[in-house]
């Protein structure tokens, strides 16, 4: 038996994929905003949690949310394929083959809501695995490709992770998880239909039918600002829950009257004068939409520790 | 023959491997340090087998 590397020279392909492929199929960009809403739905709940369950809680969260990534990413090789934002993904680069990122998303969804099951109890469990089947059917095989609402509806699957935390900490679902869930839900149109706005070329040539295609973009615009709206009494409404405090309502007063400013503005302006100035106020604020949940949530974490040092 | 050329390849396979291994690794460790907590919130320690035991029934009122 002498050779071992005679296969070396063999079949260097593409299907040969790194570790961290396989990570970029868990989306870990959107994994960390996983992880932040859970958590701090995990840590504004009137439970303490032992930090070892709350940690394993908050990891196999993150896990399922990693794991629905890479179904979607199986699932949506071919549209992924047309878009620049996306063609360098693992599948559609060649990188990983698409039966891979099928089992690894199978697997890792079984795993990541039989560990949360038993790190913390079966409700956050069948909620976490609710969220992966929303994800991943719902949205990514169902309504992705069938009606421009389906960033309002798919936007659902990013919102439950806060209430997955909740859920985790307490046992069961309440209004205050409920208008957690509502916050990112709501907030979830205004933020894509922003993007798409400066997007445009990708989603058209992809023929994902987003409100920008279908219903045209002065449209989209009113849209935007009609999300805007409904969202600020959500938000606001969160002010009133035990959960919050004097940080959160400030926080929610000025960061919902710079975004209603923002999503007033985007309805004031037409395609000619956005173009003019290479979609600015577009993209301004797009980036601010980021801030708001971060900021959110962050004020939510900031009364937390009020609370728990007897500030307040 | 031993080997002694490595090719791209197999830095990928190693990498892979690696990553495999230490994700087991954490895996082992989370599931240890996850019973750990369970046992020190007062978790049971036994499971029903099959045979009823003292120490996994629940406690008998004594006055009647």
């Amino acid at each position: 038996m002498t050779d071992l590397t005679t296969n070396t020279s063999a079949h260097a392909t593409e299907g040969e994929a790194r570790f961290g492929d396989y990570i970029q199929l868990l989306k870990p960009r959107v994994m960390s905003l996983v992880v932040f809403t859970a958590l701090v739905g995990l840590l504004v709940a009137p439970v303490r949690v032992d930090p070892m369950i709350g940690f394993t809680a908050i990891l196999f969260i993150a896990l399922g949310a990693g794991a629905s990534g890479a179904l979607n990413m199986w699932y949506d090789a071919d549209i992924d394929r047309v878009m620049r934002r996306t063609a360098r993904r693992p599948v559609p680069a060649g990188k990983v083959a698409p039966g891979e990122a099928l089992s690894l998303g199978l697997w890792l969804s079984a795993i990541s809501v039989a560990m949360l099951g038993l790190a913390t109890n079966w409700m956050a469990a069948g909620l976490l695995a609710f969220t992966i089947f929303f994800y991943a059917v719902v949205y990514t095989i169902w309504l992705k490709r069938a009606t421009p609402q389906n960033i309002v509806i798919g936007g659902a699957a990013g919102a439950f992770p806060p209430m997955v935390g909740w859920v985790a900490a307490t046992g069961s679902v309440s209004l205050e998880a409920v208008l957690m869930f509502g916050l990112i839900f709501m907030w979830t149109p205004p933020h894509f239909w922003a993007l798409a706005l400066f997007m445009k070329a990708d989603y058209h040539e992809a023929k994902v039918p987003m409100l920008t295609v279908t219903h045209g973009r002065p449209e989209t615009r009113r849209q935007i600002l009609i999300y805007t709206v409904l969202l600020a009494p959500v938000a606001l409404g969160l002010a009133l829950t035990s959960i919050a405090g004097p940080v959160y309502l400030a926080a929610a007063i000025v960061l919902n009257a710079i975004f209603l400013k923002g999503a007033w503005d985007i309805w004031r302006r037409d395609e000619a004068v956005a173009e003019a100035d290479g979609y600015a106020v577009e993209k301004r604020v797009f980036r601010f939409s980021l801030y708001y949940l971060f900021l959110h949530f962050g004020a939510l974490l900031a009364d937390a520790g009020l609370r728990v040092w007897g500030i307040v | 023959m031993p080997i002694t050329q490595t090719h791209e390849l197999h830095k990928r396979r190693f990498g892979r491997n690696l990553g495999v291994a230490l994700s087991l690794v954490g895996f082992a460790a989370i599931v240890f340090g996850l019973t750990v907590a369970k046992i020190r919130q007062g978790s049971l320690m036994e499971g029903f087998d099959h045979q009823p035991r003292v120490s996994v029934t629940p406690p008998v009122e004594r006055d009647q």
